[in-house]
């Protein structure tokens, strides 16, 4: 294995299972997604077991994860957007936890594959759409066809618009996907640096000092991108939220 | 713990002191809850909103023009006018990304602009 950046990124097949043709081992990454989901309810039901007026260390983490999420939700969609309030907090949850586990040397990250980012990010978009032709019927197209652009124009704007739309769950699921596999590949590459050239004598370890101070704020940058991006997915869940509850008013 | 060594009567002034930030206190709540009740919760801006808008404006750009080279593909593919469709869609996923990136800037309003109470500020202002 050395130096290679990209193994650990590698699925494996932990149980082999497989029903009717169909591939449904239990994988790494199955494994970890269980642990994110252990962790997340660990967290949030030990810290809600002794509940006090004056919280404690624990409890107030979690209320302010809470209100940190309602804020949110409230902000972009509004009293109404918090019946989703429960969708949104999982979402977060479960993106927050997943990121940091991935901070655990040796493990693996859940959000680095695109095919997690974007079953979430579907799921989002699908929920949007369910809603808002339910709520709204046939009046959630408005959304697509602003108002106050002049008649020639309007077939042009709409497509623009249209796309604008479609595009919304590919960035959502490309940019959680792309900032842990890069941000992963380039804190092993540079902690790769640092084994290679301590190994080749008294300049090598000189000259390791760099990569390693690198590594060490490659870290620290890492935290805040796990931290940021689950923020980022929630922060949007709600915008597109926000349009199924309230479309082009 | 400023009178430590007990001045003149350190505990009449603690308490004083107390009961000026329990009444400071009290005051700022009830500011806050009033603002609450308007629905203009003068929350200040996280520290870290500027980095989050970056990563939002880079994806989105870049899945626009995804999204407009896929579709192109698809329609040249579907009803072979190679490279007509490729061309037309890329462009217009790329007019997609930009209108993106300058709604999140907030430099372009939404297509109707909120304005009904569940506006959100500024910066949030997109596609309302």
């Amino acid at each position: 294995m050395a130096y290679d950046p990209i193994h650990q990124f590698h699925i494996e097949k932990l149980i082999p299972i497989e029903i009717g043709g169909v591939d449904l081992s239990f994988t790494n990454s199955s494994l970890f997604m269980a642990l994110t989901v252990a962790g997340a309810s660990a967290f949030l039901l030990l810290a809600t077991r002794n509940r006090r007026l004056i919280p404690s260390r624990g409890q107030s983490a979690a209320e302010l994860t809470y209100q940190f999420v309602e804020n949110t939700l409230k902000d972009s969609a509004g009293s109404a957007g918090m019946k989703f309030f429960p969708f949104v907090f999982t979402l977060f949850m479960f993106i927050l936890v997943a990121n940091l586990w991935g901070m655990f040397p040796y493990f693996f990250t859940v959000t680095s594959h695109i095919i997690v980012t974007a079953a979430l990010s579907l799921t989002v978009i699908i929920v949007v759409l369910f809603y808002g032709f339910w709520k709204n019927g046939l009046g959630f197209l408005k959304l697509f066809v602003p108002s106050g652009v002049p008649k020639v124009l309007l077939p042009f704007i709409t497509l623009i618009e249209v796309l604008s739309f479609i595009s919304r769950p590919i960035s959502l699921s490309i940019r959680l996907f792309a900032n842990m596999l890069a941000g992963h590949i380039t804190l092993k590459v540079f902690a790769g640096f640092v084994v290679a050239l301590g190994s080749a004598g008294f300049l090598g370890i000189l000259g390791a000092i760099l990569p390693l101070i690198a590594t060490v704020a490659l870290t620290a940058l890492e935290f805040l991108v796990a931290a940021l991006q689950a923020y980022v997915f929630a922060i949007l869940t709600c915008l597109y939220l926000n349009d199924a509850i309230h479309p082009g008013h | 713990m400023r009178h430590k060594d007990g001045k003149s009567d350190p505990q009449a002034a603690e308490d004083a002191a107390l009961s000026g930030r329990l009444r400071d206190l009290d005051k700022r709540l009830g500011e806050n809850r009033a603002a609450r009740g308007r629905g203009v919760d003068e929350r200040p801006e996280p520290p870290r909103a500027g980095a989050a808008l970056a990563m939002r404006m880079a994806a989105d750009f870049v899945a626009g023009i995804l999204v407009g080279a896929a579709i192109g593909w698809g329609v040249d593919q579907l009803f072979g006018t190679w490279p007509w469709g490729l061309a037309v869609f890329l462009l217009l996923g790329f007019a997609a990304g930009i209108l993106s990136v300058i709604r999140t800037s907030g430099v372009a309003r939404a297509p109707a602009g909120g304005g009904d109470g569940f506006a959100p500020p500024a910066k949030d202002d997109e596609e309302d």
